[in-house]
């Protein structure tokens, strides 16, 4: 700073550097706090047209004008007397789970209660059906001890299961008595099905037809999670139709409505029947069609 | 635990209009009823930080709110920190 600062360029380098040093802005920085009373010192000698003709004949050095300064507002602030301070509305819960996530561990509590003992993870491949409609089935801990878990209808892969207090032992620090235990925290992998595929709350299945079926149409079971339902083909059905039986998805859960089976038709010819060949050999379309003509067109 | 008297003489630059605004505001909260506030040492140290932030810092009356809020939610993060590093802290004061 130039030897002829006014009053206002001093003033306004000193709020530039406060704003950036103050302890109270910079709780987690020590430094910040002899840096902040040097700059004040610096600010009052320069302030102050007397101490400041003082330092500008060498009478006092930089030093010469600090004066102690009581506490900052950080020494009182993370201590129990700043929860008077502590925003309102938002209480413990938020930050101790977001602790708790962070870091993995058992957290305390605000009010000095018993200790939670730590959650435990443990992973779980569920059947396809299990998974969608719904299961309870029982799982041996590495310990022996065996959990009865429900898994609810509509469980996604990749899904955790919460199982309150099944995780380890609460108490003191120590393992102590008197404590929340941790909970259980079980991870679903659900298993590939044979032919059903899960899409969002929809079921997703390749339906084989028999030739006459999809020319003629007609009735015919197919196999949804929650058993088989009689379906209609309409006659003409291609390869590759979509049929779709409203609510014979995944079940309904929640506030989720139940979805949809949607069955893709695929025409099986098999090995044919002596008849069928047969009649293909002397079978003359009254229109003739060529499927590929759109491709012909094209290419 | 001082009055609001003692608080005005202690900071210089502090008035009473300022402070009882400030009151009046949550920025400070002191025990008692008005006309008979107490003021513990953290709300003397913090009317000290609102007249550094307001009159040093030339931050205004608009903002100072925005920087208290931010500075509370920060300390309580630190006294969060600080009571999972050491286990428990004693039990919240009950607010007034």
């Amino acid at each position: 700073m130039a030897r002829d600062a006014t009053l206002e360029v001093i003033r306004a380098a000193y709020r530039k550097l406060a704003k950036k040093h103050h302890p109270d802005l910079n709780p987690g920085d020590a430094k910040a706090e002899a840096r902040f009373k040097r700059l004040s010192a610096a600010h009052q000698l320069l302030t102050d047209p007397v101490k400041r003709a003082r330092f500008d004949s060498g009478e006092i050095d930089a030093e010469g004008a600090e004066t102690p300064r009581p506490g900052f507002y950080r020494d009182h602030a993370e201590g129990p007397s700043g929860y008077r301070y502590a925003p309102e509305g938002e209480d413990e819960p938020d930050l101790g789970s977001m602790f708790g996530a962070m870091f993995g561990e058992r957290r305390g509590r605000r009010n000095a209660g018993p200790r939670h003992g730590e959650d435990r993870r443990y992973s779980l491949t569920a059947p396809f059906l299990d998974a969608v409609n719904g299961a309870s089935t029982r799982l041996t801990l590495p310990d022996g001890r065996t959990l009865d878990v429900r898994i609810p209808p509509a469980t996604a892969d990749g899904a955790t299961l919460r199982l309150r207090g099944q995780g380890g032992a609460g108490g003191g620090r120590a393992g102590g008595e008197g404590g929340v235990p941790g909970d259980a925290l079980i991870e679903i992998t659900v298993a590939p099905h044979a032919f059903f595929r899960r899409d969002g709350a929809d079921i997703r299945l390749d339906l084989p037809v028999t030739l006459a079926e999809a020319a003629l149409g007609g009735l015919i079971d197919v196999p949804t999670p929650g058993g088989p339902v009689r379906m209609r083909v309409p006659a003409g059905s291609d390869s590759l139709t979509q049929l779709r039986l409203r609510g014979r998805g995944v079940p309904a859960h929640g506030q989720h409505a139940a979805g949809d089976l949607i069955a893709t038709l695929r025409v099986t010819i098999g090995t044919p029947d002596p008849a069928l060949i047969a009649f293909l050999q002397g079978f003359t379309p009254e229109h003739k069609m060529n499927p590929r003509q759109a491709m012909e067109a094209t290419a | 635990m001082i009055g609001i008297e003692l608080v005005i003489a202690e900071i210089t630059g502090l008035t009473a209009p300022d402070l009882e605004r400030w009151i009046n505001n949550d920025w400070v909260r002191p025990q008692g009823p008005a006309g008979a506030y107490l003021f513990q040492d953290i709300d003397v140290a913090r009317v000290r930080l609102i007249c550094e932030l307001r009159f040093d810092l030339r931050i205004d009356e608009e903002t100072l709110p925005v920087v208290l809020m931010l500075l509370d939610q920060i300390y309580g993060l630190r006294r969060e920190l600080r009571q999972q590093r050491s286990g428990a802290l004693p039990p919240a004061p009950a607010r007034a």
